[in-house]
């Protein structure tokens, strides 16, 4: 089946199953390896990715529910062109300054869910809004620290 | 990664053509399986389940979308409405607030957006968190075929393990609820609030009561609340009486007994809330259950 979407603000086709998981054609049909397979049971969220906006596990969509949809991925936060420090997202330059990344493997979906967050999120709020995020490092505090960073900084 | 070439999907625009899908498939003897948000189905595909021969996506049924507000008392949820639907609704949030409380506790946000109350209620799972809730507040499934609409009250949905009265040309199009008066109460007890499958679920709405998790099927406790809508308010006569309404199992979560336990403190947790009475007879205290194991 022919797919048609949008993936970080570039026009894409692919023909895939309807139902091969989304996680699968980011990875193998559009060559984004960034959004990571963690458990492939909806429980961990290392594989989520925006869907219209919306965080989801791309490890339990059928491509087919995507199809005319806007993705983003991890692959679309940072910036293009400059030096490497100034490209990067102002969340992930929190994540690097807080420390919040260890092993790496939540990174990508813990960034992704974090910008599903509304902007005035609260320390609660933040906590529920990646509750669906599973980390096995960092215990957790140096992720809220930085997306609370982040979240400050943009209601500057 | 899951052989996905050899599934096949139907994806309707609209729901008339929908229903004639199902009602074609049925009659071939080949029924077709009806797909939401996925979360699921590709859950039990991914763990390498073999897939039905075929599935019908609803996801592109507009029609089927929304909560809305349904007169003084009522609610309506489209066949597709998600957690995240029910989370954001004001009238949710005013009529029945447990059942935000309940869809914040259905997985994490990922879940939230994707799952709908509608596929929780079909997919039959005794430990759903949302069904419950529904239940307690008297919630009707509404089915349509291409030719006839029935409604069932979702307390008679379920006629054995992960089986329904649905027939297998109708869907799910709505879920109605007049929502009764009293009190609104849900518990969820579980390793962990989100992301965890619960041990035990209890809602309860004035004097109806359901649980999750404790039962083949999510269940009303038909005695306990014959019990306390008669005036009974011994603690421990409605603990006798709900043991009565529900069946655990051992199982990979808990075990039948740890659940019991936890059904009766609840219980007794909940009467003693119940218009103010103080508590009477040999209630089992919230704090003396046995290690979660």
């Amino acid at each position: 089946m022919k797919i048609k979407l949008h993936v970080n603000g570039k026009k894409k086709s692919v023909e895939v199953p309807p139902m091969k998981r989304l996680l699968d054609t980011l990875r193998e049909d559009l060559g984004l390896t960034g959004t990571k397979e963690g458990c492939g049971e909806g429980e961990c969220g290392a594989c989520t990715v925006l869907v219209d906006g919306a965080a989801v596990n791309a490890c339990l969509v059928p491509t087919c529910q995507v199809d005319d949809a806007e993705l983003r991925t991890v692959e679309g936060i940072a910036r293009g062109g400059g030096k490497e420090a100034a490209r990067l997202h102002r969340l992930q330059r929190a994540f690097l300054d807080h420390g919040a990344a260890q092993c790496g493997i939540c990174t990508p979906g813990m960034l992704m869910a974090a910008l599903a967050l509304p902007k005035k999120a609260t320390l609660d709020e933040i906590r529920a809004g990646l509750a669906g995020n599973l980390c096995r490092c960092t215990g957790y505090m140096k992720i809220y620290d930085a997306v609370a960073q982040f979240l400050d900084g943009e209601r500057a | 990664m899951i052989a996905a070439a050899g599934i096949d999907v139907l994806r309707p625009r609209h729901l008339k053509d929908a229903l004639m899908m199902m009602r074609v498939a049925a009659d071939e003897g080949h029924p077709l399986v009806p797909m939401a948000g996925g979360t699921d189905l590709f859950v039990t595909l991914n763990a390498g389940q073999k897939p039905a021969a075929r599935y019908l996506d609803l996801w592109r049924l507009d029609k089927l979308r929304g909560v809305r507000a349904d007169g003084k008392r009522g609610l309506w949820f489209g066949g597709l409405a998600t957690y995240t639907d029910c989370i954001d609704s004001k009238a949710v949030q005013k009529r029945l607030p447990i059942l935000v409380d309940a869809a914040r506790q259905v997985g994490g946000v990922q879940i939230q957006n994707r799952g709908t109350l509608a596929g929780n209620i079909e997919n039959g799972s005794p430990a759903a968190d949302g069904v419950p809730v529904l239940m307690a507040a008297d919630a009707r499934v509404v089915l349509r075929s291409l030719d006839a609409e029935r409604t069932v009250p979702l307390a008679e949905y379920y006629t054995g393990y992960r089986k329904t009265v649905r027939q297998p040309d109708e869907l799910i199009v709505a879920i109605e609820i007049d929502v009764p008066e009293g009190a609104q109460r849900f518990d969820k007890v579980g390793t962990r609030a989100a992301q965890a499958i619960s041990k035990v679920v209890m809602a309860a709405v004035g004097h109806r009561v359901a649980f999750g998790s404790v039962a083949p099927v999510i269940v009303r406790a038909h005695k306990l609340e014959a019990y306390v809508a008669g005036g009974g308010r011994d603690v421990a006569e409605a603990q006798r009486l709900v043991r009565e309404d529900v069946k655990p199992i051992d199982d990979v979560r808990s075990t039948a007994e740890y659940r019991r336990r936890v059904v009766e403190n609840l219980v007794a947790s909940w009467i003693g809330g119940l218009d103010g009475t103080p508590r009477r007879g040999k209630a089992r205290g919230l704090d003396k259950a046995p290690a979660s194991r």
